[in-house]
């Protein structure tokens, strides 16, 4: 792991805090995740100023109100795309896409798979509580087949997405879980996450207290993988597709080549296309 | 876990760290109070914060200012962060001043713990010596929260039930 070197740390949580208030509610697993993205840029020491948060629709994508960093509260799932755009325009910045389980799985699917495939270099950070928090309670495509709830009695009867599997499926270069309850584990994961050349996805398992009580005991739940991460995609599958979902830790490190930009757009002027759309 | 912090250095970067993340959690704790209009919560909170503040200036005091930090992970806590902290997801938007209080104390007995683990488990006498007069320190806030603690009413066998509740899940 390449840590800068100094004594004294440059940055810490306080540089990359906003003024906003959080309105998530108390107890609610995004604070541990949003300490840990904090506590990993600090780490790195990666300026505010250099680091983009981008995010789609849900409680998980607030963070880009909540942090000093650049921040963009785009489209519901369409959080990838914008990200990528970025990322292909602006390659000198650290870019941290945070989505929910809903954002990223339903109404982002298809976002999910091809920024997988694509392979640019930013880090999907993807708040798993397995429901739609903000809107009151509705099954995610993560949420249990036999969840029973008012909106959904007896359940959906519908078998949950498996995001880690078919992140491998569809080429991601990074791939890892934590669990909030956790943050200096999740701030070690990102840490790596950012590091690692290529498209990084980490999910991470984060309680709704209150639509979701009962996730309160996944923290007895979760357990560290009691394996090294290896590079052999057919490995990771077999790992991932054999999981109970609660394992914790870094399942695969690829080695593909990250997907750069072949069209250098430091040369065009950008006031013909200003004048074409100005009104 | 036994906390074997053998140079002072070691030690007071705990400290440090084990301080300065209570404030950091009791600030954030006050600010979700003051968010879900729970005014006497977030003047506890913010009390704490600013108890803890004292800590982390006498910490740099001793340390001659900021002590060197390790990475997050390199900590020697024997709980998931820093023993000071409420635990993430611990928080209640329909907690009581008891339960807060609750919270608050069982963080001062962690730290006390932590300090007592690392006095009887370093080789270093100056170490065990700092340790003992933190861990003496904690148990008085301690004991302290405990008179607090008993001014209040513990709270009612349905205190997490919301009757504006945004929607039911039975």
């Amino acid at each position: 792991m390449n840590k800068p070197e100094s004594l004294v740390p440059r940055y810490s949580h306080k540089d990359y805090k906003s003024a906003v208030k959080p309105i998530w509610c108390p107890g609610c697993g995004h604070f541990g995740v949003e300490s840990s993205l904090f506590r990993a840029l600090a780490y790195l020491e990666l300026p505010p100023e250099r680091v983009a948060v981008v995010s789609g629709i849900g409680c998980s994508s607030r963070i880009p109100a909540y942090t000093q960093c650049y921040g963009f509260h785009g489209v519901h799932g369409r959080a990838p795309a914008v990200a990528t755009g970025l990322k292909l325009a602006r390659p000198e910045l650290t870019v941290i896409v945070t989505s929910g389980d809903g954002d990223a799985f339903s109404i982002g699917g298809n976002h999910f798979i091809h920024a997988c495939r694509r392979n640019v270099d930013m880090t999907l950070l993807v708040m798993d509580n397995e429901v739609y928090g903000m809107t009151k309670g509705q099954p995610s495509p993560t949420t249990p087949a036999d969840w029973d709830s008012k909106i959904a009695p007896g359940g959906t009867g519908v078998n949950p997405f498996a995001p880690l599997a078919v992140a491998l499926a569809s080429g991601a270069n990074f791939i890892a879980r934590g669990f909030s309850g956790d943050p200096n584990g999740v701030a070690h994961l990102l840490v790596e996450a950012i590091q690692h050349p290529g498209f990084s996805f980490v999910q991470v398992l984060s309680p709704c207290i209150t639509y979701r009580p009962e996730e309160r005991f996944w923290k007895k739940t979760v357990h560290p993988s009691s394996v090294e991460p290896t590079r052999d995609p057919a490995v990771a599958g077999h790992r991932l597709l054999s999981d109970d979902g609660f394992t914790t830790g870094i399942f695969y490190l690829g080695n593909r080549p990250c997907y750069t930009a072949t069209v250098d757009t430091s040369n065009h002027d950008l006031s013909a296309i200003e004048e074409d759309l100005a009104l | 876990m036994n906390q074997a912090i053998s140079t002072l250095d070691a030690f007071l970067t705990h400290a440090h760290e084990l301080e300065r993340e209570a404030v950091e959690r009791y600030e954030d704790l006050a600010e979700q109070m003051e968010v879900h209009n729970k005014p006497e919560l977030a003047e506890l909170f913010r009390k704490m914060a600013a108890i803890e503040q004292q800590h982390v200036d006498k910490v740099e005091g001793l340390a001659g200012g900021q002590p060197r930090t390790f990475a997050p992970w390199d900590y020697q806590w024997q709980t998931p962060e820093s023993p000071e902290s409420i635990p993430v997801g611990q928080g209640h938007y329909r907690m009581n001043p008891h339960q807060a209080l609750s919270l608050v104390l069982a963080c001062e007995e962690r730290a006390e713990a932590f300090f007592a683990n690392v006095a009887e488990n370093t080789s270093d006498p100056a170490v065990r010596e700092s340790a003992l007069q933190f861990a003496a320190e904690e148990r008085e806030h301690a004991e302290l929260l405990k008179v607090w603690l008993a001014r209040y009413p513990e709270p009612k066998a349905d205190w997490w039930q919301d009757l504006d509740d945004p929607i039911s899940q039975e």
